[in-house]
Formats: structure tokens, sequence, C-alpha cells
């Protein structure tokens, strides 16, 4: 294929990143920011999988089988812990305005400058053969899809895409002196390139599983059948568990410190709740890329077979050149240009801000303390340096390519760094929960862990000949880089990993336990571990005095923001905080703190503290005045914390105050009702007998047999009466809770004979029939006599009121307790009364028919009984085949 | 109209209250007529067009109010005067029977004499 045909692909690519990043910048000036969602949020954080997923894991599978996904593990693992972990570090850098790891890290020990100048050393010496590697890959790949012959187009290209990157990684990374600014465009870009290269990848595999192969079963039975295939499917041993175990929590670490993704998780991240839909899109994103890395592999295998002319890492490419298509492998190829793209922008971005502001502004800053009042602006200043820096970083890399890097594959470089960033793990994720990790511990636990990793890793990969990784120095075998200690048996990466580790954890804790941390390091300490406690103004509250004039804060930053900028932000913090601005007075410490926050954004913060420090003529604070500081806030926010503890307290108090009342208003209704009903149903009876007896007496010439009549009606009624009055009293004291039943063994069987033989006088009379059937003659239970006797009599005479023809009587043994039903062939109770006939004065309640027969409380009085007796009452009736009261009584 | 001439329906399902009742109205002199139910009563309102119905209103059929809707319903009846006598004596109970369209509403239990000296009026006054 024409190499002047890829390279046209490749402008017209990149063209079209410089398009979709003004157009990403424009919709942001217009409020309809492209960037603003969980979405793209997770999509930037997959510039995680660079070429090395790209093109590596395929090798890496060819060759270790399933031994890859450890690089996918481990963040999927950590993806988990995003909601504490990433978080927490979000909050903590927004709040603080931190803008690279290197600021993480120094400003959680003090702001000390030395931990920010290793850092960045380090970061820088780990991670810039990477970024090599990426073009160098970019170059591979050109090469293999343009064929040999435009071998003397690679350089070419290699130059021009550095070339092309840095002009956009300056334009659209380094545009702004304050760093803390968001870079709509450049994420933009970087998640539409994470969507070409998941495109491209999954396009290969696609065709690879489905078109060259039948299905995933077929590339796997396939290569089952190969000879030695099946460590390929397979965990290893111990030593392979434990490979397995390492690699995964090293890339877990490698997702949370990689400078490129503090970059996009960290620095650019907009919204705190993007976290929640990136923990799983993350790891979904890493699934789909993963899905044919195995399939292609085994593909490639099976296709190319002996042939070592084709090295695995390029399969992806090779596998569509065989089959003589083309475009399929220029677009595969475009994706590993994405995933190499991508992951050298974003990390030149990360690794030019720590560069510049941790190991070269510092040199600025110096000047700028002695010549401030001569130069007015330092910005232009600050972002030249800036994009020199890219520069730099850029083409240090590339000449790495070109030269160094040939040695070591895609995997094992980057392995390589992912193990040089786990070494600032301690330092990061102790300090941000453990208050006791301190600088010296920290400083001590890298340098170690970052001496091992050179020692153990780098040295031998560079010089695998030299004596010393062959015999170990001096002689000493237990000294050779890949088996220190004799600890022998394991890849280099696990072992490396584990001794740098090992060291760096131990030293951290152990150099931290013995040795007292300085004021600023204990305050930034509580600030760290509990930023969720401390609210966001707390972070501007500084225990220190400084005496510089509100005039003097304002020129300092103007040299680096510009005048009219620098007033307005001073000016607007006042205005919200409730500041006094008088220029020539001191500032305010709140002021001074978000000058020197702004400040950090821009030139770092370890930079920051310096420039602030000197220039507000800053006293020294002893550690008592911190920690009193630190307690009252703390107070004031634990006497916030009981306010509003208390005012939900109260607040709770009044809901069920509302509830109790409400209560206390329906039983009151309840009350209202009862009584409404009582003396309605006492009206009636009084009624005859007061018109009766006004009768006799106007009247006294009736004739006796009229005479005898009325007064045979008025002791009828006035019986009623009494009878009502007597069952209100009953129920009044059953449902007051205050009476206690009399309870004593009984027999059930004899108490219901005798109330079925009282009764049967009065069913006789009615020509009805009652048939008493009993389990048992002797069933005995405790039980009141006198109430059950009650309950028997008012349900037989509401039978004998109803039934037609017959009642039926029977006691029958239940579970645990016994049941006596009482059944008439009446009209029966309709369905919508049942669950009311027990209601007192239910019959009365709400209506105008039916006048009730009888008190209206004989059932709520049977019900109330029984419930005293432990037992239960129901009704089982269908409306026009007559009804069966049941109780139960507890068998004793 | 005459007392002598004057139709009074007595309407209640209470044994002794309709027998009280048919008594005092007997011994005024009125033309009394009895019903122990709604039902009987709306069939002897149309058969007699009484000049006053003494009204209960829970009844185990019709109640009152009901019957009182009818009989206002009725141009024919348009003359009848109703007069309720109910064991339900709350203002909302009242209001309600009155705004029916009743003449009185009377509640039990009530004096003899009172009643007695309330209807004759009602009956002169027509």
């Amino acid at each position: 294929m024409s190499g002047w045909i890829i390279i046209l692909v490749c402008v017209l690519y990149l063209l079209l990143l410089f398009f979709i990043a003004t157009w990403a910048e424009q919709r942001k000036k217009a409020g309809k920011s492209l960037i603003n969602n969980g979405w793209a949020y997770a999509l930037s954080m997959a510039v995680y999988c660079t070429a090395w997923t790209f093109y590596g894991s395929v090798g890496r599978a060819a060759s270790g089988g399933i031994a890859f996904l450890t690089v996918y593990i481990g963040p999927t693992i950590m993806a988990a812990l995003f909601w504490p972990v990433l978080r927490k570090m979000l909050r903590i850098s927004s709040t603080m305005r931190l803008t690279s790891l290197a600021d993480f890290i120094s400003t959680r020990y003090g702001k000390n400058f030395s931990v920010a100048v290793i850092v960045s050393l380090f970061a820088v010496a780990g991670l810039i053969p990477y970024i090599g590697l990426q073009l160098k890959s970019i170059i591979n790949s050109f090469e293999i899809l343009a064929g040999n012959a435009a071998q003397h187009n690679s350089s070419f290209i290699a130059i021009g895409v550095t070339l092309i990157l840095t002009v956009f990684t300056i334009l659209y990374g380094a545009r702004s002196v304050d760093t803390a600014e968001k870079h709509e465009g450049l994420i933009s870009v970087i998640a539409f390139e994470s969507i070409v290269k998941l495109l491209a990848f999954l396009l290969i595999g696609v065709f690879t599983t489905f078109f060259l192969f039948d299905g995933f079963a077929d590339v796997f039975r396939r290569m089952a059948a190969q000879a030695q295939s099946e460590r390929l499917f397979t965990i290893s041993g111990t030593h392979g568990m434990y490979e397995w175990v390492s690699l995964t929590i090293l890339s877990g670490l490698a997702l949370l410190l990689l400078p490129r993704q503090f970059q996009v998780s960290v620095v650019e991240n907009i919204h705190e709740n993007h976290i929640r839909k990136a923990s799983w899109l993350f790891p979904a994103y890493l699934i789909a890329i993963n899905l044919f890395v195995l399939p292609i592999a085994f593909g490639g295998h099976l296709l190319f077979g002996g042939q070592a002319l084709v090295n695995a890492d390029n399969y992806v490419l090779a596998i569509p050149l065989q089959q003589g298509k083309p475009l399929l492998a220029t677009f595969t190829w475009l994706g590993g240009f994405a995933a190499a793209t991508g992951m050298i922008v974003v990390e030149t971005i990360a690794l030019s801000i720590m560069i510049s502001n941790n190991l070269v502004m510092p040199l600025l800053v110096k000047k700028v303390q002695s010549e401030r009042q001569a130069d007015p602006s330092f910005q232009p200043r600050i972002l030249l340096i800036r994009r020199i820096v890219i520069g730099v970083v850029l083409l240090i890399a590339l000449l790495y390519s070109k030269t160094a890097g040939q040695r070591l594959s895609l995997v094992s470089i980057g392995f390589i760094s992912f193990c040089a960033v786990a070494q600032f793990a301690p330092a990061v994720l102790g300090g941000m929960f453990w208050k006791e990790g301190n600088k010296k511990g920290a400083i001590a636990g890298m340098i170690a862990g970052f001496l091992i990793w050179g020692y153990t890793l780098v040295l031998p990969g560079i010089m695998p000949d030299a004596v010393f990784v062959q015999q170990g120095p001096w002689g000493l075998h237990w000294l050779r880089p890949y088996t220190l200690f004799g600890l022998d048996g394991f890849d280099p990466i696990a072992h490396a990993f584990t001794w740098s580790m090992l060291v760096n954890v131990l030293l951290y804790i152990g150099v931290s336990i013995h040795t007292k941390a300085g004021a600023q390091e204990q305050y930034q300490a509580e600030l760290f571990v509990d930023v969720f406690k401390h609210g966001r103004n707390q972070q501007g509250v500084q225990p220190w005095q400084g005496q510089s004039s509100v005039a003097e804060l304002q020129q300092l930053l103007g040299t680096f923001i510009g005048t009219d900028r620098s007033t307005n932000l001073l000016q607007g913090y006042a205005q919200r905080q409730g500041i006094a601005v008088h220029p020539q007075q001191p500032a305010d410490g709140r002021l001074v703190a978000f000058t020197e926050r702004i400040l950090g954004g821009i030139i770092g913060t370890a930079s920051a503290r310096i420039l602030i420090g000197s220039s507000t003529k800053e006293e020294e604070i002893n550690l008592e005045e911190v920690l009193n500081i630190l307690r009252e806030n703390q107070q004031t926010i634990e006497t916030n914390k009981e306010l509003r503890k208390r005012s939900a307290e109260l607040s709770k108090a009044t809901r069920q105050l509302e509830a109790a009342n409400a209560q206390l208003q329906a039983l009151d209704q309840l009350k209202d009702e009862f009584l409404y009903t009582v003396t309605h149903e006492l009206r009636t009876p009084l009624t005859s007998v007061r018109a009766l007896s006004e009768i006799l007496h106007d009247n006294p010439d009736l004739d006796e047999a009229q005479r005898q009549h009325y007064l045979a009606a008025i002791t009828k009624e006035t019986e009623r009466l009494s009878h009502l009055i007597t069952q209100v009293l009953t129920l009044e004291k059953f449902e007051s809770g205050r009476y206690r039943p009399h309870l004593s063994a009984t027999n059930l069987a004899q108490l219901l004979t005798e109330a079925v033989e009282a009764l049967r006088p009065l069913a006789a009379e009615k020509q009805l029939s009652i048939h008493l059937r009993m389990a048992d003659t002797q069933v005995l239970v405790q039980a009141d006599r006198d109430l059950l006797l009650q309950v028997l009599y008012n349900l037989l005479g509401n039978a004998i009121k109803f039934a037609h023809q017959h009642i039926e009587v029977q006691l029958v043994a239940g579970v645990s307790e016994w049941q006596v039903w009482v059944k008439d062939d009446g009209r029966g109770v309709p369905a919508d009364e049942q669950a009311f006939i027990f209601d007192k004065f239910f019959q009365a309640r709400h209506q105008t028919l039916k006048k009730p027969e009888g008190s209206g409380l004989g059932l709520a009085i049977c019900k109330k009984i029984i419930e005293l007796h432990g037992g239960d009452i129901i009704v089982e009736s269908q409306e026009g085949h007559g009804a069966a009261f049941v109780f139960s009584i507890p068998a004793s | 109209m005459a007392n002598g001439t004057a139709r009074i329906l007595v309407v209640d399902d209470d044994p002794y209250i309709l027998m009280s009742l048919e008594f005092l109205m007997k011994k005024s002199g009125f033309d009394v007529l009895v019903a122990r139910n709604g039902t009987e009563a709306l069939q002897l309102i149309n058969e007699h067009r009484p000049d006053v119905v003494l009204l209960d209103i829970m009844m185990p059929d019709v109640d009152g109010y009901e019957i009182c809707t009818y009989i206002r319903q009725q141009a024919a009846l348009a003359a009848t005067k109703v007069v309720f006598l109910s064991a339900k004596s709350g203002d909302a109970d009242i209001r309600k029977g009155l705004e029916l369209g009743a003449s009185l509403y009377i509640t039990k239990p009530f004096s003899t004499r009172k009643l007695v000296s309330q209807i004759k009026e009602l009956v002169d006054a027509a």
C-alpha cells in the first residue's frame, strides 16, 4: 500500500482532531459542553488503553494466553473503588486547585518543594520512555502497513506526527496559564479517540472471529488442538498465581497514579457525580476492547503458524493485509494511531505541567521575588516555558523511540512505567487516609522504591549482558537484579514490583511513625484525610499571619494573570466571604490563602507556597497555634453538626406530636360518634316510655285493657333501656384495658351444653331445631365462665333471631385451640359488612336504613370477651345461605 | 281546613311509638293512617294524599328523607306537609330534614302535648 495514501489519511485524521477540538471549545462557549457528562468522562479515562492495548495485548495473549487480562482486571477492581478513593482525590484536588500528581503529593506533605521535585523527576524518568514507545508503535505500524518500500518515509512520519502533536498539545493543552482550567477541546478529542480505537479493534475482531473463523468456539477449538496450547488457557502454579495478583494490583494502582489518568480523571473532571457512571462504564469499555484479543491472537497464530517473521504484536495489521483487505487494515491502523496519539497528548500535558511548575518555575519565582516591581507580567513567560517543555518532552520521546527504545517491547515498557508510578502509591493513598504519614516517610519510601525499580528493572533491561546482571555486583549472587535476595522464578515485573513496593511501604510507615511532622504538614494531613469533614470554605483558613497589604497581593497575582483579572478575582472573593478590603491595610488571612490557591493552579502549590511565604513576610508559627486553629475549625463544624442534629430531632418530635394529635383527634371523633350513637339508641325506647306515660297521665278514662297494654309496653322499653346501659358499661369496662377476666379451668363442652339447653325453649317457640355436635365432652380451657356464657347466649340469640329452620353448634379441635361454631340458615351477612360486623353500633352508624335489631353492642362485646381469652372471632357467610360465627379459645 | 277532616299519615317502624302517635292523633280528631315502614308509607301517600305526614327517618326499607324528597317532587302532593319525628338529633340531621322541604323537625323523645299543639297549628295554618 502506498505510504503517501496512509500519510494523507493520517493528516486528514489529525485535521479532524483539530476540527473536533475547535468545535468543542465553541460549544463550550455557547454553554453547550460536549463533555459535561459521565459518558465523555468515562471515555476520556479510556486513554488508559494505549497502543500497548491495541497491539501489545494481542502479542501478550499469543505468548502468555489469558495472562494479558491482569492489566484490565486491576483497573476494573479499582473502578469499583472510584467512589471512596477517586472521589476523595477529586475533592481534595478541586478544593485546593491541585493540578498534577506532584502537586497532590507535595501539598499533602507540607507543600514541600523537595517532594514536588522528586515526584516530578521520577514521573518524567518513568514515563518519557512510555511516550517514546507510543511514537515507536506509530512508526512500526506505519512500516507494516506501507510495506518495506516505505521505510524511508517512516522517519518523516515520526517527525511529522510529533510536530503536529506538539502543535496540537500546545494549542489545546497550554493556552491559558491557569492549569486548573478545563481543557474542553482536548478532552473531547480524547473521548473521540477512545471511540475510534474501540471501533477499530472491534471491527478487526469481528472480521477475524466471524469471517476468517466460525465464531469464538471455532477459534478456541482449533487453538486447543495445537500442541502445548494448554498453558494459554490457565494460570499455572503458585508462581503464576502470584504474578497474576501482583500484576493486577500494579495495574489497578497505575489507573490511579499515571499522570495522564490523574489529568483526565481528576484535573479535567467537571462534576464529581460523573464518577458514578464511569465506575461501570469504564470497566465496560475495558471488557469491550478486550473481547477479541484472544480470538485475534489465536487466529493470528493459526494463520501465520511458524512464521517467526510476523511478530504477534502486529497481528491486527498483518491479518487484514494477508487477507487482502487494505481498507480494513488502514482503519485498524487508524485505531492504533488514535490509541497512541491520545496517550501521547495527555501524558505530555501532564508531564509538562509537572516539569514547568516544579522544576522550571522555582527559578522564575526567585526572579519574581527580586524584580517584581520591574516586571509587570509573567503571563507570557509562563506560557512560553510550558510550551517549550511540551516540545522538549516530545522531542526526547522521539529520540528515545529511535534509539534506546528498540530493545524493549511495548508491554515491558508499559509495565516498567506502571511500576514507576506505583511508587507514588504509599505516599498518595497513605496521605489520603492516614494522618500520621509524613514527609520524611514519603520521601524515604519513594526514593528507595525508585532505586529498587531502577536496579531491578531498568538497568538489567538496558544492559542485559552486563556482569552485575549475570553474576551480581562484586560477585554477590544474592544481589543479582532479577533474583534479589534469592527471590527466584518470578517474571522481572512481579519481582521488581514486590521488592520496591515492600521496601517503599515499610519505609513510609516506619519512618512516619518514628519521626515528627511539622505544623504545616499536620495541617495539610488534616485537610486531606478529613476533606469531607471540612467544608470547602475551611480550606481558606490558614494558620499563619502574613503582613502583606491587599494591594501587594493584587500586584503579585497580577504578574501572573494580569492586573484586571487579579483585581476582579480578589474583590469578588472578598465580597463573597464578606471580607473588608482596604488596599493599604494588611490582607485578611483568607485572602492570602485564596491568592495562594490561585497561584498554585498556575505555578504549582510548592512554588506558590514559596512565593506567598516570602512576599507576605509570613511569621513562623508554632505547632500549638496551628492545632488550636484546626481545633477551632473543627469545633465550629461539630457545633454546626450538633445544631443540625438538634433541629432534625426537633422537626422529628414535631412530626410525632402532629401524628399523636391527629390520632387523638381521630379518637375524639370516635368517642363523639360513640356518644352520639349511644344517646341515639337511648332515645327510641325513651320516646315510647315518655309518650305512653303522658298518654296514661292525660287520659285517666282509658279502658283497663288499653292501660295494661300501655304499661306493659313501658316496662318492656324500660328493660330495653337498662339492658343498653348495662352493655355500654360492660363494653366500656372491657375497652378500658383495666378489666382482668377471672380465668379458671372450665369445661367448654359442658358450658356449650348448658347454653344450648337454656335457649332450646326459645328456639322451639320459633319452631327452630338446635343440633349440638362436640368432638369431646371433656374440653378444659382457661376461661371466665360467666363471660363465655354471655358470648354463647349472644351468638345463639342472634342465630335464633335470624335462622329459618336449623341452628347447628359445633365444638371442633384446632391445632392449638378449640373452635366453637354457631351456624344458622338465615339470610346471612353481606360480604361488605363482614369486616365491620363486630364494630360497636355497626348497624346504626352512618346509615338511616336498618334500625338496629338489639343493642348494636352484642357482637362488639363478644369480640372483646374472646380477645380477653386470647382467642379470635370471625364470621363466615354467603348472603342468603346463612351465617357461621366461629370463635376460638386457646387449648390449655 | 277543619280539624275533623284533616288526614294524617303516621310512619314509624317502632310499634310502641306508632301506637302512641296513632292514639294521640286520633284523640285530636284527625283522620289517621299508619304505616310501619317506608314501602307502606309510599303506598298510603299515593292512595290517600294525606294533609300531614309524621315521618320517622330510620326505617328498614326506604328512609324518611327519601319519602320526603318523593313527596316534594309530586305536584299532586304540593299541599302535603311533612313533619319529621326522629331520634337523629344532630344539627346536620335537622338542617337536612328542613332543606328537603319538611315543615317541622321534632326530635325524639318529645312532649306529647307540645307535639299535638304543633300539629294542630300546622293544620290550621293551611
